[in-house]
């Protein structure tokens, strides 16, 4: 049996300052080698838990438990989380004005490495990785002397978070609505990234608005998210039942 | 930016305190404290200086006796005491080739880095380093005098070219000018002389490290720098000074000539003691730096200023031959309780002028950090073109960032841009460094050498990477 990679026990999470609970009581667990897809209506807490799991400021854990892979995840800083194995693909991937994604992505790696007590990479086998994992999105390998998405489009900002996370090589990734404002095409090269990037040794967690993402990306398990809870567990199925009859039918089976 | 090492700077980083907080035990030659015509007299005498220069000196000081010291800069700071400042201290041994040099001060260039010996070897840099006030040591004179470049300490060109210092000497920076600028005319004790002849392209960066090394002594430095019709040269000077408690008044003036068609381009990384945390100490920078331009000329200026407890700075261009271009690039960096009040003067006289100013300020701690630039276009300056981008970036919530831009404009032909921006640092590009696994001290870096990449990339190579780290150690958890 593979082991759980991501395990969340209980997760009660609330805004900083606010004391406005977000996350209720949230179960996950993730093994190796899976990929979960994470869904629910707007407003259900699905980004907060991005947040929370990989550690952004301003929320706080009232109780529960992550961990990855035996460590204790709450315990870590947000770049010891990364520096674990953790990666946020974002929705909204963020620009860096002056600073190449390749020089960005050199730093990270070095300190990774560095937290790893290895070398650091040379540049020139890190210049043969840069050309080996923006071929995975088809990436045009220029974007990667590019300021760190700055003046990117849409696309091409989704394309260099899975880029990223090529590159970085995560124990478990979350993607955060990463097919939003995606064109069909560039959702279908997105997707084909991912699945090249699946393998027995990470897990993959998918957040997404729309079933259209899970006909690339074929999860293992679906996950209804509603209220601050994991309200309903499935296969693909589910997915579809779900893009067929909306969540109201759920939340009106739990309120039953 | 790829070729930059972000590792040597995560080392750097481990070091909280001013780095080259250290001071050599050389024996100084001191006198003492106080300034009147007599202290003069016998610096110029100690210096054996013709009694054209003495009447130079003189003249200044009357003229700066009747000064009085400048309040307009948007600055707090205790008045130096200036008759409790001793106005020369020379290392005591001279040195007549680098083999004699002392050990100890050969050491200490070791520690800031700049060993002559890996420099003479490695990359083709001429050193003129100045210890407190008087150079010691000068490297590849011999290959740049097969191009006739004369470049050397002040008091040797005094020496040895008293025509050409004496032609140029307070051209651009008259005694008259400011306070500051004429304590300098008639106490500055060395600093650096360089002319480039006709047509000659220096094939080098020619660099002067500037250090103050003696207690209590204020600096007071002077450049004079030549560049004859057609010719090229780029300038490097960098600063930095060891730990000190009490206030260290520094004055310098440089002067830029580039004649016909020349172009000079002059950059600074300064990285003087900027105070400690409390905002103790610290040196006092009140530097005037100004260029003139002839026809088809080119001056263009290139700052990294980090260090001091005060600094009041505007490295300037005359713009007085038709087609001339100004340039000025600054990274401005205050933290702690520093303050800076920079910025440029771009004085547009001749027909089809151009100049380009782009400012970066970085204000962390509870520092105020100030842009002031001057864009004058004058009546007979037709066609006159400016480019001002002046941004500020806010650390934190304690700090200030302020913007002074005067434009006075008297020719309807002239096309005149100015940008200016005011941002704090993005806590979600923080986070994004974060989750990449970039620790945050890393991040700030990252960021802040983004947002200055436009300034650091004109600096020369070696420089730029001496730029940022600094700029990395000045703003040690600067965030907030």
């Amino acid at each position: 049996m593979s082991k759980t990679l991501l395990d969340i026990q209980n997760l009660h999470a609330e805004i900083e300052d606010e004391g406005k609970a977000i996350l209720k009581g949230l179960n996950l667990a993730v093994k190796a080698g899976e990929v979960h897809a994470i869904m629910g209506p707007n407003g259900a807490g699905k980004s907060t838990l991005a947040s929370v799991v990989s550690g952004k400021d301003g929320y706080e854990v009232t109780d529960g438990s992550v961990s990855m892979d035996g460590a204790d995840l709450l315990e870590m800083d947000a770049d010891e989380r990364a520096k674990e194995g953790l990666f946020l693909a974002f929705q909204y991937p963020v620009e860096i004005p002056g600073v190449s994604n390749i020089n960005f992505l050199r730093t990270a790696i070095n300190e990774i490495r560095e937290y790893r007590g290895e070398e650091t990479i040379s540049a020139k086998d890190f210049m043969a990785m840069v050309r080996e994992k923006s071929a995975v999105v088809e990436m045009d390998p220029k974007l990667a002397s590019r300021s760190v998405n700055e003046g990117f489009s849409g696309g091409e900002k989704k394309k260099n978070e899975i880029f990223q996370m090529a590159m970085l090589n995560p124990k478990v990734a979350i993607l955060d609505e990463t097919d939003s404002g995606l064109d069909i095409d560039a959702l279908r090269i997105v997707a084909s990234g991912v699945n090249k990037l699946r393998s027995e040794n990470n897990a993959i967690i998918i957040i997404t608005h729309y079933q259209r993402l899970l006909d690339y990306i074929v999860p293992d398990y679906v996950h209804v998210l509603a209220d601050g809870k994991i309200v309903k567990t499935g296969d693909k199925n589910l997915a579809l039942e779900l893009e067929e009859k909306g969540y109201d039918w759920i939340t009106d089976e739990i309120n039953a | 930016m790829a070729a930059y090492t972000e590792e040597e700077l995560a080392k750097e980083l481990q070091n909280q305190e001013y780095e080259f907080g250290f001071t050599t035990d050389i024996e100084s030659e001191k006198i003492p404290v106080g300034l009147n015509e007599d202290v003069i007299r016998l610096i110029s005498a100690k210096k054996e200086e013709p009694e054209w220069l003495l009447e130079y000196r003189l003249n200044a000081f009357r003229i700066w006796k009747e000064m009085e010291e400048p309040d307009w800069a948007h600055v707090n700071y205790e008045k130096p005491k200036f008759q409790e400042i001793s106005y020369f201290a020379a290392p005591k041994k001279q040195y007549e080739s680098w083999d004699d040099v002392d050990p100890e001060m050969k050491a200490t260039m070791d520690k800031l880095g700049i060993s002559l010996e890996e420099q003479k070897k490695l990359t083709g840099v001429a050193v003129d380093f100045v210890m407190d006030s008087v150079s010691v040591a000068t490297s590849f004179k011999e290959k740049l005098a097969e191009l006739d470049i004369i470049f050397c300490s002040f008091s040797e060109a005094v020496k040895d070219h008293p025509e050409l210092v004496k032609k140029y000497l307070g051209t651009v920076v008259p005694s008259t000018d400011n306070f500051y600028a004429a304590l300098n005319s008639a106490v500055f004790s060395d600093g650096s002389f360089c002319y480039i002849p006709k047509g000659v392209k220096c094939p080098m960066e020619l660099s002067t490290y500037f250090r103050i090394n003696e207690a209590g002594t204020g600096q007071f430095e002077r450049t004079l720098l030549v560049a004859d019709e057609g010719s090229y040269v780029s300038y490097l000077e960098g600063c930095t000074a060891p730990q000190r408690d009490e206030n260290q008044l520094h004055a310098a003036v440089v002067e830029l000539i580039a004649l016909d068609d020349a172009e000079i381009k002059y950059s600074t990384v300064q990285n003087w003691y900027p105070g400690d945390k409390e905002g103790k100490g610290g040196v006092y920078n009140f530097v005037t730096k100004r260029g003139i331009c002839h026809t088809n000329s080119k001056i263009s200026w290139t700052q990294v200023e980090t260090g001091s407890a005060v600094t009041w700075k505007y490295p300037s261009c005359i713009l007085k031959g038709d087609h001339s271009i100004g340039e000025f690039y600054s990274v401005a960096v205050t933290n702690n309780f520093q303050q800076a009040d920079t910025g440029t003067k771009m004085i547009h006289l001749g027909k089809n002028t151009k100049s380009t100013i782009i400012s970066k300020g970085i204000s962390a701690g509870q520092s105020h950090n100030s842009y002031r630039g001057l864009v004058q276009i004058n009546a007979q300056a037709e066609n006159a073109r400016n480019f001002t981008q002046c941004d500020s970036l806010l650390m934190t919530d304690r700090c200030g960032a302020h913007t002074f831009p005067y434009i006075e404009c008297k020719n309807n032909s002239a096309k005149l841009e100015h940008e200016a921006t005011t941002s704090k640092i993005g806590e979600d590009q923080i986070f994004y460094c974060l989750q990449r696994g970039i620790s945050e001290e890393q991040a700030i870096g990252l960021i802040v050498k983004g947002y200055c990449k436009d300034v650091l990339n004109k600096l020369p190579m070696e420089f730029a990477v001496e730029a940022q780290k600094l700029l990395t150690i000045s703003l040690e958890n600067s965030v907030g």
